[in-house]
Formats: structure tokens, sequence, C-alpha cells
């Protein structure tokens, strides 16, 4: 309840950001602080100093780059959940995004800070992956594009350094085919989600994305980080989607050796649950 | 006969929400006095451990901390009191000290306290105590603790056997069982609850040096008992040297009836310092060291004949009580558990043993309902057990076994007060009715066959309100070694004001509004005219406070019973205002007159001016209407009722989806519907809970697993049924209001409606009991055991 003590800085710009970030190596940076505040109180997190980046413009909005989707790092749920475009372009994001803790949570909480946590139960992770994003991170010496399947290595470890800020999240869209659930050009997702009971993290969660070259899957809630569901990709890869090939093809995805378990849900069952998942994801588009 | 009811049966909406639900309350942490101090707890990391050595040292030298104490700095006042002392059970109550002393017996436990200049300091000091410790083995579970060989909590008590205590028959029972046609025995674990208020525990403690008197400002359900236990029995000092005061109390839930340790430190240390201290407890502390709730391991066995009548009940039930004894914490599974373990029906032998067990876990107290969710829960479930081993209707089963309406007063052999009143089939019909059951069942079967499964489960209580007459709760047998009356001031102001002042002490019972329009009915004064006082030792007559649902049957009694002697005071002055005979006059409507003279009548205002200023009142009558009542009742109170849970079982997750909710309930004659109504949301909320979601869950080495809000499930509205509510009314004959109390009813009806229905549902896998919460992966394992044993429906 009681944070240990922290300076706090209000950045204005990404610039300043950055600067801040190389005066105080120790900083964590704050956007919508839902993850980091309550770990600060509990002092699980005491760093010294705060950068606040959640005003930082360069940071902020959502666009369409020919055939791909931006979205600044420091965007919050409720703005993406309530995009015209996003709604248009990708209609399962915002339904996965209702599902992330409660209102007072979506008003704060931002994508990129849902990311560059890398909570292993949070929502966005498996999103992200399955949506086959690029992450782009600004450091003092230049920005990077990466891979999101190399963003995330580890429990609350991603790819952004020390010294660097997580500033975009590209979503190509080239991938994009009309369907009965989205008639006009819109990426093909679905996010199922177990919810914990009370933290309302994913106990489990699966995200899939059908599109032109075929089927991304991922997971998150069970591992240390969200993960591919790579068996499920390859089950799938050239057949055709029905309902029994669907089926036939989520069981079994993942060893529950592989995850973590508590007293509440155990690894096997969190296996369990994403096979369960995968399907009714599946189904929902298939 | 005029018309008298004006506010009573009003769904009023309460006159105490607009300053709460806008943040405009005084709760505890908004009390902040001049050079008040901080203090924080160097709490154990171990469930069990000895003491070696405490440095202070680098925390005393942190800039802004003004001490650092320790348990041993504290012998010169007593423990906690046990105030539950029963006669002829063994009994080795070892209480909390202020600070632990040598060992501690649980995570959490309290082990030197950091005062400070703020709270942020003194929280970063406690990293500072260095505490070393002798780690010993643990156990957390009550039956294992009393196995040979388990962990030694306290020397007195062998075995970890704080008391032993039974009730019944055990020849009947023993008998009964011994012949019966069925036999259906079971393991019934009642698990560990956390009682969550939304305002966590603390208080405020000053020192005057002048006058050596204390006051302290607590956050409590009975301020006037806990003035009576630090002074009495911790302190050592006569009563009137302590004050306390509970301002807004955010819920309690019986956690903080308690006298606990931090009340004792607290005052302490502010006057060791000569400056005010302050303590509230974060929601880990509130967690870990605060008291929980239930926590049984049952062994039960319920025996009867093909045709559905039940003969006979054995149970053995082992409570764990936490590290420590707490304050009432025996009295909860014995007189208000074992005694009441037959519920609504008519069982000729039934016999209750239960062992009290000191566990490395925090101590068990009284929780919502407390013992009878825990006993309504037991024979609820066994009830059904039977009528399934039986083949026959779980509804068919408890009609056949009910206490009859002309049985009342119900003598239940088990050493309870006599049952009031009560009619239990209607309640059941009326719920049955409300789910329409018997399309239900077909409902149910269809879905079946298209692989869904529905199940519908049935809980009829009856429990224990309004306690409790002293010469019962008070006599050696029951040992809570204290009466159990309440009381009420009444003062007419001469404006024609009324205030009441009443030892009950509100924490989100509505109580300021019932009271209020009780008494603007009685007196005939406009309800905003009444004003309802408590909360202050300096202030209100000595009372018990609120829990139990007392507040109603045993302290609105009181205030009615003061309004009726305002009146004949009233009656007296006015007569002679009237010059007229006392004995000639009526008090109707706010007015006294000569019966059949209402015209030339006057007011209470008129008669509350006349006896203010008291220049002519008739010899012998005292000035001002003022009038205190000491209410004692003659008996408890017994409501009654039947809920209805419907679900739908996920058998792909587990997950268990609660439909439906009906509740029918019978509290007696009702003063605010809308109260009744949200007491009861609230309750039924708890109950669905424990049967759902909560669970105090402590791993083999005591560590509390679920120690905070992101681990413990308190549902939220979207994970409830909306509830369909329907009631009977029986009169309680106890009180002259008729009324029983509504505060734990739904508490006690709901976890066993809702694991019925699960159990209702899963019935085609074979599966015939599942210990709660019926959490999704309990659901799933159970269904796969059930398809690997080749029993599945599907």
């Amino acid at each position: 309840m009681y944070t240990a003590e922290f300076t706090y800085h209000r950045a204005k710009s990404l610039s300043e950001a950055l600067q801040m970030l190389q005066q105080n190596p120790e900083a964590k940076l704050l956007a919508g602080g839902h993850s980091l505040i309550p770990a600060m109180k509990l002092r699980l997190a005491t760093p010294p100093a705060l950068i606040d980046i959640s005003r930082v413009p360069e940071l902020k909005g959502i666009r369409r780059e020919g055939n791909t989707l931006v979205i600044g790092a420091a965007t919050t749920y409720y703005e993406i959940e309530t995009s015209d475009l996003i709604r248009q372009t990708i209609p399962a994001l915002p339904e996965a995004i209702e599902q992330i803790g409660d209102p007072m949570v979506r008003n704060k909480g931002t994508i990129g800070g849902s990311l560059a946590h890398a909570d292993p139960a949070a929502d966005l992770p498996a999103v992200v992956l399955a949506l086959d994003a690029r992450l782009k991170i600004q450091g003092p010496s230049g920005a990077k594009v990466v891979d999101v399947d190399s963003f995330f290595q580890g429990m609350f470890t991603t790819a952004v350094g020390q010294d660097e800020i997580l500033t975009e999240i590209h979503i190509p869209l080239s991938s994009a085919s009309p369907s009965a659930h989205a008639p006009t050009q819109a990426v093909r997702m679905a996010y199922e989600k177990f919810p914990h009971p009370a933290s309302r993290y994913a106990v489990a969660g699966v995200a899939v994305v059908i599109g032109v070259s075929g089927v991304r899957a991922a997971f998150t809630g069970a591992g240390e980080h969200a993960m591919r569901l790579s068996k499920l990709e390859q089950a799938l890869s050239g057949k055709p989607l029905d309902p029994q090939t669907v089926e036939a093809a989520c069981q079994n995805l993942v060893d529950p050796a592989q995850l973590m378990g508590d007293h509440n849900h155990s690894a096997e069952y969190r296996a369990h649950l994403i096979d369960v998942l995968a399907k009714r994801a599946l189904l929902r588009l298939v | 006969m005029a018309d008298v009811t004006k506010m009573v049966g009003k769904a009023i909406k309460r006159r105490e929400d607009p300053k709460l639900i806008q943040g405009r309350g005084t709760f505890l942490d908004d009390i902040k006095l001049p050079g008040m101090l901080h203090a924080a707890v160097v709490r154990s990391p171990y469930a069990h451990a000895r003491i070696k050595r405490i440095d202070v040292s680098r925390a005393l030298a942190y800039p802004g901390v003004v001490a650092v104490f320790t348990g041993e700095d504290m012998m010169d006042i007593n423990p906690m009191p046990a105030a539950w002392q029963a006669g002829g059970v063994k009994s080795n109550a070892v209480t909390p000290r202020a600070l632990a002393v040598g060992k501690v017996t649980h995570v959490g436990d309290g082990v030197a306290l950091v005062v400070a200049e703020d709270r942020y300091t003194a929280r970063d000091a406690v990293d500072l105590v260095e505490v070393e410790y002798e780690p010993l083995p643990a156990v957390v579970d009550a039956r294992k603790a009393t196995e040979p060989g388990a962990p030694l909590l306290h020397e007195v008590a062998p075995n970890n056997i704080c008391m032993e205590w039974e009730c019944g028959s055990k020849e009947k029972a023993d008998a009964a069982i011994a012949g019966a046609e069925v036999v259906v025995k079971e393991e019934i674990i009642n698990q560990r609850l956390i009682p969550t208020p939304m305002e966590t525990r603390g208080c405020v403690a000053r020192y005057d040096v002048a006058t050596g008197e204390f006051t302290l400002w607590m956050t409590s359900q009975a301020p006037h008992v806990h003035r009576l236990l630090l002074t009495a029995f911790v302190f050592g000092i006569p009563e009137t040297k302590l004050r306390c005061i509970a301002p807004n109390v955010g819920g309690g839930f019986g956690q903080k009836i308690f006298c606990y340790a931090d009340y004792a430190f607290t005052m302490w240390a502010a006057r060791k310092l000569g400056r005010p201290v302050k303590y509230v407890e974060d929601r880990s502390e509130n967690y870990k060291a605060s008291t929980h709730g239930r926590d049984h391991v049952t062994e039960v066995e319920i025996a009867g004949t093909r045709d559905g009548k039940v003969t006979g009940l054995r149970v053995k039930t082992w409570a764990n009580l936490g590290g420590y004894f707490s304050t009432i914490a025996g009295g909860i599974p014995t007189t208000l558990y074992g005694r009441i373990t037959t519920g609504v029906y008519k069982i000729p032998a039934a016999h209750v043993k239960v062992w009290g067990v000191y566990t490395n876990t925090a101590m068990v107290d009284a929780y919502r309902g407390a013992g009878r969710p825990e006993a309504s829960y037991l024979i609820e479930r066994m009830m059904d057990r039977f009528a399934a081993e039986i083949g026959m209707d779980p509804a068919e089963v408890r009609r056949r076994n009910f206490i009859q309406p002309q049985d009342f007063p119900y003598d239940n052999g088990l050493g309870m007060l006599p049952y009031d009143s009560g009619n239990y089939e209607p309640a059941l019909n009326k719920a049955l009715q409300m789910v329409d059951y018997e399309n239900f069942r077909k409902e149910q079967a269809e879905a079946r066959k298209q692989g869904r499964y529905l199940g519908l489960g049935i809980s009829s209580y009856v429990e224990i309100c309004g306690v409790a007459p002293s010469a019962w709760i008070g006599a050696v047998g029951q040992g809570w070694g204290a009466g159990l009356f309440e009381s009420a001031n009444v003062r007419v102001h001469l404006t024609g004001k009324v205030v009441v002042t009443t030892g009950s002490l509100p924490h989100g019972q509505g109580v300021e509004t019932t009271f209020a329009q009780i008494v603007a009915d009685e007196l005939g004064v406009p309800y905003e005219d009444v004003t309802i006082e408590w909360g202050d030792t300096l202030a209100a007559p000595f009372g018990y406070g609120t829990y139990g649902s007392r507040s109603l049957a045993v302290g609105g009694t009181a205030v009615h019973k003061s309004v009726q002697k305002i009146k004949e005071k009233a009656k007296i002055i006015a007569a002679h205002m009237l010059e007229a005979a006392p004995e000639d006059m009526v008090f109707e409507n706010g007015k006294a007159y000569v019966k059949g003279s209402p015209d030339k009548a006057k007011t209470l205002a008129e008669v509350a001016l006349q006896a203010s200023l008291a220049y002519s009142l008739p010899s012998g009558v005292e000035p001002f209407l003022d009038e205190t009542t000491y209410y004692d009742p003659p008996n408890c109170t017994f409501p009654f009722g039947t809920h209805i849970a419907i679900v739908e079982v996920d058998t792909d997750t587990g997950k268990v989806d609660l439909k439906r909710y009906v509740a029918v309930d019978d509290v007696g004659n009702i003063i605010n519907p809308l109260i009744v109504e949200g007491q009861l949301h609230g309750g039924i909320a708890q109950g669905v809970a424990q049967a759902l979601y909560e669970h105090g869950y402590y791993d083999e080495d005591g560590e509390l697993r679920s120690s905070n809000l992101l681990e413990y499930a308190v549902p939220t509205a979207a994970m409830l049924p909306r509830y369909e509510l329907g009631h009977t009314v029986t009169p309680s004959p106890v009180n002259p209001m008729g009324v029983k109390g509504a505060g734990e009813a739904g508490t006690i009806a709901s976890a066993q409606a809702v694991m019925n229905a699960v159990i209702d549902a899963l019935s085609p896998f074979g599966i015939k009991h599942l210990q709660m919460p019926a959490t999704p992966e309990k659901v799933w394992r159970a269904i796969q055991n059930s398809r690997q044993m080749g029993q599945a429906a599907d």
C-alpha cells in the first residue's frame, strides 16, 4: 500500500523521455500505471524514478499507413476500443480489449504498456503475436523495428532495452480477407479468454488470425510469456478450415510441462483450456 | 383505529447513503490528530518459528522513526481476553499478545512495531528491523493438526486441541445409525473464507497525560465491549479511563467484533510516547492478520428410511481456530453451529462433536452467519445426498421431514433455545413455484440429451437471529460469559425533535433508517425529525453492538420500548395540561388526548416543550422526555426460508454459470423492504462466493496463497445473477414488533443452494459430492475422473 520513495518526471516529448531515461538508468516508464503502481504498492517494484510518458504526443494515436495499421504505444485501451478505423480493419481487436480488466483499467491502460510489461497473463501479447505485429522501439541512437516473434523474451522481459522506449505497434492488414464475420476487408481474428475470477487476467487466452497464407495462433496466461501455437498452425496448414478439422487439430496443443500452474489452475488444466479456447476461437471464424 | 402505519413497511431509501456514496463519511483513516504518529508492524514471514533475536537498531536510526518496540517491551499489559469460556469444556485458550513473544504461530503474526512521523517512513523502517527466526514445521489443516506427530503450537494444548465440545445424544445417534435402513456418510469441508470488509481495520489511540485517559477511535462493531475488554482485561485500568469511538465503519461481516492486538499496541505506544498513534492495516495485513471465517472439516453420517424419513445424524467437526484463540472463537463452532445442525427438520437422534484446533494460520472467528452457514450447508448437502441415495425428489424429502407449524415453539434436542415460530413448507412451495420446478425438470432432461448440464439446488434453512437472552447465552454451558441485551435512549427535545442513542453499531445494516421509521410511527412525528446516534461510549448507554443479526430484534426493540415509556410520560404531562386524569389518556398519531376527545389534544411537541420548560409539571414528574431501556430478549428469533439456485456447467472447462437465483425468506415482519432486499442481496453474494469463488488458501508450509484481491476472488456484480426474491411472513412472538432479522439469512442459505445445483447438474456423471469452492478445474477434474471410470452420461 505504501510505495518506496521515488522521483517523478513527466516527459513532454519522446526525445525528452529518452533523455530522462539516460539520466535515470534505473527508472521505470509510467504510462497507464495499472500494472506498475500495484507492484510498487506491494513493494515488488521499487524504482527510484518514474518517467511519465502518457502525454508524449509521438506515442499517441491510431492511423493507417498503406497496408499497415499503426498504433502509438501510449494509446489507451479505451481509444482502441472506440476507434472507427480499428473497428473497420480488425473488428475483433476491440472485442479482445473489452475483456481486459474493467472500465477504469481500460481508460488508463495502454497497449504499449501492456506489451512492454509482458505480464505472462496479459491479453494483448497473444493478440499481437497472432496479428504478426512489428514493434518499433526508439533508443538513444535511433529506432529499430522488431518482429513480434522475437519481442517477448521471458517473464516480464522483452526486446525493449533499459534505455529504449516502445513507440509504435505496426499491424499488417495484408492478411485481411473478406468473411461472413466481417464482410469488408477486415482481419479475421478471434480472441478467447478464460479469466481469473479475481484478477480478470487470463488463466489462459488464445488468439487466432486466419490470413491469406494460413492460420496464426498464440496463447497467453499459462507460459512464461505469450507464445505461438505452432502445433496448431502446422496442423491446420493447407487444410480446409471446417469444424471437423478444427476439432481434430485442437488436441494437446501445448505440453503442460512447459506451463505454469497454481493451486487454482494447474498446468495440466491450463493446457486443456488452451485446446478448448483455440477450438472456440477458430469455430467463431470458420 | 386510526392509521398508524406511515413509515414502517415502506421501502424508503437509506438516509445514510447520500453521505457514504459521495465519499463524505468519516472513516477511521480520515481521523487526523495534531502530533499524530503512524505505526507499522513487522510481520512474520514464517507460519511457525521461534524468534531468536530482534535487532531494531537500523530501523531506529532511520530518519523520521520515533520508536521501535517488540513484544518484550509490552509485557506490562495482558494478552487479549478470551470471552468464550464454557463450563465443562476442556479449553486451552491461548490468546495473542500485543506483539508475539518468543515465537510466531502464523504468517503475518506481529513481531515488532515501528512508530514514525508518517506512514511511508514507518513502512520503510519495517524492512530495516532484523528478525532472526528458527523456522519450525507447520500444520494448517485442523484434523491433521490433532494427529500424532503434528507440529505443536502451544505447550498447554496437547495435540493442538484447544477445546472439545459436544451436544445432542451420542447413544441415540449411534443407535439410530446402527439400526438404519439407509446411512449416507460424507466428508464435508467448509473452506476458510476471508471476510474482506471494504474498509480494512485500524485505530487511532490518544493518551491524555494530565488525566490518564485514553481515547481510541476504532473500526469497531462493538465499542462498549472493546472498552470493557481493553481496560478490565488487557490494561488493568478502570473502564472509565478509556473512551471508545467508532466513526463510520466500512463493513465488518464479523471481523470488527473482536479484540485485536493493534488496539492494545497503539494504546500502549500512545501512552509511552505521549503522542497519538494511528495504525491502519493494508489489505495484505487484513488478509494475513485479521480474523478469517468457517474452516471446518466434518465427518457426517445421516440415517433414514427408504420412504424418506431422516432418523439420525452424527457429526464430527474439526474447527480450525488458527494460531491463537480469537475473542469469541469458541462460541462459533459450538453454540451457533452444533446446536442447529438439524436445521428445519425433525430428526429424533442427533449428536455433534466438535474439536477446536490450533493451526499455523490466521485466527478464525465469526464471519457473516458464524456457525449457521456451516450447519446449514452440512444438513442441506446431506439431505440431498440422502434423497439421491433413496431415489427421491429432494423437495419431497425436505417436505417429509420439516418441523410442522404446530410444533412451535420447537426444541431440537441439541440445547438450542426453542425455535420461536415457523412454517417451512409454504416457503419451499413458493420458491418451487417461482422457479417452475416441474418445467425445469423437463427442461433439464431435454438439455441433457443435447449435452448441456443444468442443475437445480434447494436449500431450506433456519437460522438464529436476535442473539440473545442473557440468561441463556451467558450461562455456563454456552460460555459467552456475558449477557447480550441492547440499550436505547430516546429523548424528545424541547423543539419536538427526537434523538435516539443506540448501543447498536450500524456499519451497513441501515439501522439509521429503520430505527427512525419505527420511532416516527410510534411517536407520530415526521421521519425527518428523528435522529439516530451511536458509536461513542461517552454518549451512548452500554450496549453490545451489532452482529448476529441482532440490531433490529434486540436493539430495535429497545428503541421501541423506550418510545413506549416516552408515550406513557407524555400522557401524564398532557393530562396535567388538559386537567384530565392520566388513566383516561390515549397517545395516538403524535397526540395525547382524553379518550373520546381527540379534538382537544396536545401534540408531542407541545408536551415536550412543557416537559423541558418544566415550570408546570404534575407533582413527582421529572422534567424532560428522556427514557432509556436495556432490553434483554426472552428468546432468539429463527428466520427461515428456501433458496433455489439453477446452474449450467460447461463440461469443456468445468465453469459453473449461475443462471437463476430464487430466494423466499421469512424474516418476520419487515420494517423496510428495500433494506431487507439489500441485506439479502449482499448475503447471497457472499454465499455464492463461497460456493464458487472464495477460498482462503494456505499451502502446506502455512503460506497464505490467496493473500490479496488478485488471488482471492470476491465476486463482482458481473459474476452474480439477478436475484428473484419472495417472502412469507411469520411474525416472531419474541418481540413486540414481530421482527426476526435479515442480516445473515442470505449468506446462511445460499452456498448449499448453489452446491446442490452443481451436484445435480453433474449427477449424470455419477458425481455425488464436491468440496467448495466448485472451481472450474475441480469440476472439470471430477468430470474427467468420471469419464475415465466409464460413468459418463455423454
